[in-house]
């Protein structure tokens, strides 16, 4: 395997790559034509991070006004900015590999199954199940809201095992019962308004919260 | 005839984010050196407005993927000190943990993969893995222990997880501390190696006249809180700190400049060693004695030095907070939390110089405003002001647009600029 482009890694460029990995959100036409560019150059496009994948955080600044924002930040002298959007709102992308962060061992099992050309299926449970292997008490159960149940699992679930109930960044998981969670929330003290705010922090759930 | 050259570096490589160099000389005196800021800004003051106090240090982490443990405890201590919350020891001796863990990854990821490069004549690390291994597996070793440090303590190297509003929201067991201790004492002897491996090499000599701001320390080398001083003998309230940055916006740029007593000054690894040099541990000033590093150091590229320095003084130091809290960790780990409405600052010092975080809060626990102050913010005017002294005085020497190039280059890397921080 080798290394053509890592511009935070190396001066070495180049631009025929059998596999790119991109990170971020789009929000800059100078960013629309380097993702072009990387497109036409690529055999396989990946979209790494939940930014890449859903926009991720930097989301919440379409819901601001680019307009607000930009008073906010720069005052009288807006800059450049458009709406924010992920890798494949603007090129076609192959894998999407969500998480905020991503997790390394997953990215590393995904890296070798392109390198070896096999077919990689995400797990389709969710987080709850990496909180079972790791023998972590439900944070539902102690009283704290969390997203476990209708999150893609496979992170090895850091955030419930460190004391911080999960805030969905790797988007939904399969057949994610988003009533379900609700019921469950509201049963435990926590308003709908409150689970649909923590489901749009990371972008992974638009349209389905 | 006169001749005219040119350097223009577009996306400088081996730095976070992007930024573009372009110098010009003319008859071998210097026309232009330029450092501007090209990144996509990225609005986190605008989108912390209406976060809860639960949410906004979540939010905040997520400015940087390297320091996102000084973003997060710049937003805990600012809603901590906004609703008048004490943090309780066991959680400040953790949080200063997990702080040592960050600067040490950050560090070593800087000096060994980012600058290690040029001081070897290479494009990258990735030779150094055949032609070096022994000193790219040293790297990976101490990369590895600060990020084992991290999760140990804050769950997670990236985007932390464990320190929440009020305190820790996990106390590691008394074996991992164990194990923790003897990774750190090896640790010892591989940041001795790293050091010899500094001082076989040349750091170009360049020295500008600067001032340098950072916390200032009373009993401790200074991370968490406290009073801002410069070098220049400013001392401020950390409320104080929009008086210590003055923000201001320069055409065509997406980061901002700040200035304090002269038109620019400097914060990070140099700045807190020139201003907190006798709170270092040790150790720490005997590898600091190896590099003649001495304050005031006025030479941006000591900034290497200063590095290695600091990373042996938070190993040191994580030994004694480790010690502490095995011989007396029981106690409360997070404080209660009522949210009030009343605004707070928070000033830590992230790997790359002092980071400060305002938030102001509505009497639910609602973020009404938001302002964060980021350390490549205020480095930027320092390179502003460095780089046509450093091309003028090359020029002069007649050095050719390769080492033009190279030198300019360097210069940059040296103060480790996190871009997408600057344009937060």
């Amino acid at each position: 395997m080798e290394i053509v482009d890592f511009r935070q890694l190396s001066s070495n460029t180049g631009d025929d790559l059998d596999i790119a990995l991109v990170d971020g959100s789009v929000s800059r036409q100078d960013e629309v034509e380097r993702l072009v560019r990387i497109r036409a150059g690529a055999r396989i496009l990946v979209a790494l991070g939940s930014c890449a994948c859903f926009g991720g955080v930097n989301r919440l600044k379409n819901a601001c006004g680019l307009e607000h924002a930009n008073r906010v930040v720069y005052g009288e002298r807006p800059r450049d900015t458009m709406a924010v959007r992920s890798i494949r709102d603007v090129v076609p992308v192959d894998l999407e590999i969500p998480g905020c962060p991503v997790s390394k061992d997953e990215v590393e099992r995904i890296v070798q199954h392109l390198v070896f050309d096999v077919p990689y299926s995400f797990p389709v449970y969710p987080v709850c199940l990496d909180c079972r292997q790791r023998l972590t008490a439900c944070l539902m159960d102690r009283g704290r809201l969390c997203l476990g149940s209708v999150t893609r699992g496979g992170c090895d679930a850091p955030c419930p095992a460190g004391g911080l109930g999960c805030w969905g960044c790797r988007g939904p998981a399969a057949d994610a019962n988003l009533e379900q969670l609700v019921a469950d929330a509201s049963s435990r003290g926590f308003s709908g308004a409150e689970v649909a705010e923590r489901l749009g922090l990371f972008g992974g759930f638009e349209g389905l919260r | 005839m006169s001749e005219r050259r040119t350097v223009d570096v577009r996306h400088l490589a081996r730095v976070e984010g992007h930024g573009d160099i372009s110098v010009a000389v003319r008859d071998g005196r210097l026309e232009e050196a330029r450092w501007q800021i090209v990144e996509t800004p990225r609005f986190f003051e605008a989108m912390l407005a209406g976060a809860h106090y639960s949410t906004a240090a979540i939010l905040a982490s997520r400015i940087c993927g390297i320091c996102s443990i000084s973003h997060c405890l710049a937003g805990l201590r600012a809603t901590e000190r906004a609703f008048g919350v004490a943090v309780p020891a066991v959680a400040d001796r953790l949080r200063r943990l997990a702080k040592h863990g960050e600067t040490l990854q950050s560090h070593v990821l800087h000096l060994f993969f980012l600058a290690a490069p040029d001081l070897l004549g290479l494009p990258s690390v990735i030779p150094l893995v055949d032609s070096r291994p022994d000193l790219v597996h040293l790297a990976l070793r101490l990369k590895g222990l600060g990020n084992r440090l991290c999760d140990t303590i804050a769950g997670r190297t990236t985007h932390p997880v464990s320190l929440q509003v009020g305190g820790v929201a996990k106390v590691p067991a008394a074996a991992e501390l164990r194990r923790l201790r003897s990774g750190l004492e090896a640790a010892l002897g591989d940041l001795d190696e790293a050091a010899a491996f500094l001082a076989s090499v040349e750091l170009p000599d360049f020295e500008r006249e600067t001032e340098w701001v950072s916390l200032g320390g009373e009993d401790d080398y200074p991370f968490i809180g406290g009073r801002l001083v410069s070098s220049d003998g400013v001392s401020r309230d950390e409320d104080d700190y929009l008086a210590m940055t003055n923000e201001f916006l320069v055409e065509g740029d997406t980061s901002k400049r700040t200035r304090l007593s002269r038109d620019a000054f400097a914060v990070g690894p140099l700045a807190r060693v020139n201003n907190s040099f006798e709170l270092l541990h040790p150790e720490a000033r005997r590898v600091a004695a190896r590099f003649r590093l001495e304050p005031v150091c006025h030479r941006p590229f000591m900034a290497h030095g200063a590095r290695l320095v600091e990373a042996v003084h938070c190993v040191c130091d994580a030994v004694r907070l480790v010690d502490e809290q095995l011989a007396d960790g029981a106690g409360e780990a997070a404080a209660p939390v009522e949210p009030r409405a009343a605004r707070g600052i928070g000033a830590v010092e992230a790997p790359r110089g002092i980071l400060y975080h305002a938030l102001e809060y509505d009497r639910d626990g609602r973020v009404v405003a938001a302002d964060c102050v980021i350390p490549t913010t205020q480095n930027n005017g320092n390179i502003d002001r460095d780089l046509p002294e450093l091309v003028a005085r090359l020029a002069a020497a007649g050095a050719d647009d390769r080492r033009l190039e190279l030198l300019c280059s360097m210069l940059v890397r040296a103060y480790d600029p996190c871009i997408s921080c600057a344009v937060h």
